[in-house]
């Protein structure tokens, strides 16, 4: 079934509203994508300055989340929402959230890669770019199948989660040779180590994403499928 | 712009009723099939089948028009008064046809008490109110009336209000009071189900909270059937909420489910406020 039959609200205002509460968090999904895709970049070319935009760019996003939370209260409390609306409006507020961990992540590999630079590279960056592209292809999708309210596609993204878990789980071994080989690479190991998690995190927040976006077009939770 | 698309697809959903009612563990107390209503020329129902169930709170709502009201007053036969009308279809209380020759219509309205939207008593005592429908039974036993007088008050959560001053005149008390009134008058003659016609409308929100407060106790002895325009009203005090379009039942179902995820998209454009 469609969410709605088209039909725009009878209160304008109150169609306004959502309209901006739309706005402003696909304005935040953007702004998150562009922060993880810059990530991955400082973080292959050892480019801290990227980094470094990327770092300060959080505040930005902290603040988009703090608006689409406030806004989302005032439609609570001023239009009391039901049926497709009150389900748009509370899986904004969970996606707001998600989005928001999905940039303090993008934060943590540029940190971890400011640290990074300043060390020879320990090994060339083969497996973390391949599970960096899956886990912002992951968060792509979740985003698309929320704005094109796309069940299939959803579905589609809380399949590929464990494909980013199994690389999680292979670079980890990877680097525990290195660390076992050499106790010089510890750190730097270690620190990829990290990276690894922080993607594995991010696909975890496209997949709430999915299953968010999943609640909102068809009106029941999928983790209850699996109670 | 609504397409064509969607349209036709509309269309074919207002074709079947979407129906998922919570049962009551006691069954349906008012069983309505197929039933259709004519004001003259004018049909108002189309072939309209529900279980109201026993002992829960059932809201009939819809936009002006929809037959909400036209239902509910043919559950009492409220509508006989009406000239030129006309039915087709069955509703059954406890299974009993209300429309067969046999049945008083006097008889079955008192299983049936009512609440209007304006409060409604009569220019005399609060006792004598309350008693009203024992006195025109013709009952004259003093200690009957006044326990029936103090049940139904204390259900109708106005005792406390009232008790010392039972021979006061009804009009002197507040809207809110006047309304629990008139519940407790609808009380008194034990009707196994309760029909309000928009019973706050004419109220302030304390004193509908008060009365919906009412609703969720009363619930626990009347079957209750409320019709109303306030939607979060319909959202806070029903269990079963059926939504009404020209005269069709488009969706009943369970409340919160209507609220949160209803099946049918007309019933989703009406109370989300796409409507119109």
């Amino acid at each position: 079934m469609a969410l709605t039959s088209g039909r725009a609200h009878t209160s304008s205002e109150f169609e306004s509203e959502l309209q901006e509460l739309r706005r402003v968090l696909l304005e935040l999904g953007a702004k998150v994508e562009a922060m993880m895709a810059k990530s991955i970049e400082s973080l292959t070319r050892r480019d801290s300055e990227i980094a470094q935009t990327v770092i300060e760019s959080d505040l930005e996003v902290n603040q988009l989340e703090v608006d689409v939370n406030e806004l989302c209260l005032q439609i609570v409390a001023l239009r009391q929402p039901t049926s497709v609306d009150l389900r748009f409006i509370t899986t904004g507020m969970k996606i707001a959230s998600d989005l928001e961990r999905v940039g303090d992540l993008a934060v943590n590999v540029c940190e971890r890669a400011l640290e990074l630079n300043e060390e020879p590279p320990l090994k060339p960056y083969i497996e973390l770019p391949r599970m960096a592209s899956a886990s912002s292809q992951m968060l792509r999708e979740s985003l698309d199948s929320f704005i094109k309210e796309d069940v299939v596609l959803a579905r589609k993204v809380m399949a590929s989660d464990d494909e980013v878990d199994d690389m999680n789980e292979e670079l980890f071994r990877e680097l525990l040779t290195y660390m076992l080989d050499n106790p010089r690479n510890i750190s730097r190991a270690t620190r990829l180590t990290f990276i690894s998690k922080y993607f594995e995190r991010i696909a975890d927040h496209a997949t709430n994403i999915a299953e968010a976006v999943l609640f909102m077009v068809e009106g029941r939770n999928p983790r209850r499928e699996l109670m | 712009m609504v397409s064509n698309a969607v349209m036709s697809e509309q269309e074919a959903e207002f074709e079947t009723t979407a129906y998922h009612p919570v049962e009551s563990e006691l069954g349906s107390v008012i069983d309505i099939e197929n039933f259709s209503f004519w004001y003259s020329e004018k049909q108002a129902l189309f072939d309209n089948t529900m279980k109201i169930q026993k002992e829960l709170v059932t809201a009939l709502i819809g936009p002006s028009g929809c037959g909400k009201s036209t239902l509910l007053r043919a559950l009492n036969r409220m509508n006989d008064l009406i000239d030129g009308i006309r039915s087709e279809g069955k509703i059954a209380i406890e299974g009993t046809d209300i429309h067969d020759p046999r049945v008083e219509v006097i008889e079955l309205r008192k299983r049936l008490g009512m609440v209007f939207q304006k409060p409604n008593p009569f220019p005399m005592s609060i006792f004598e109110n309350v008693v009203y429908p024992l006195r025109v039974d013709g009952i004259r036993d003093r200690n009957l009336l006044e326990e029936t007088c103090e049940r139904s008050l204390r259900d109708a959560a106005l005792w406390d209000e009232v008790s010392d001053r039972l021979q006061d005149n009804a009009l002197g008390l507040s809207g809110g009071q006047q309304q629990r009134l008139c519940i407790a008058r609808a009380i008194a003659s034990e009707p196994e189900i309760i029909l309000m016609d928009e019973p706050c409308s004419a109220l302030d929100p304390i004193a509908t909270a008060r009365i919906e407060d009412l609703i969720a106790q009363l619930k626990e002895n009347f079957s209750i059937v409320i019709v109303t325009h306030n939607m979060q009203q319909a959202a806070r005090v029903s269990d079963n909420t059926a939504f009404m379009f020209l005269g069709r039942l488009i969706e009943y179902g369970e409340t919160k489910k209507i609220f949160m995820n209803p099946m049918n998209v007309r019933t989703s454009d009406y109370i989300t406020g796409r409507f119109g």
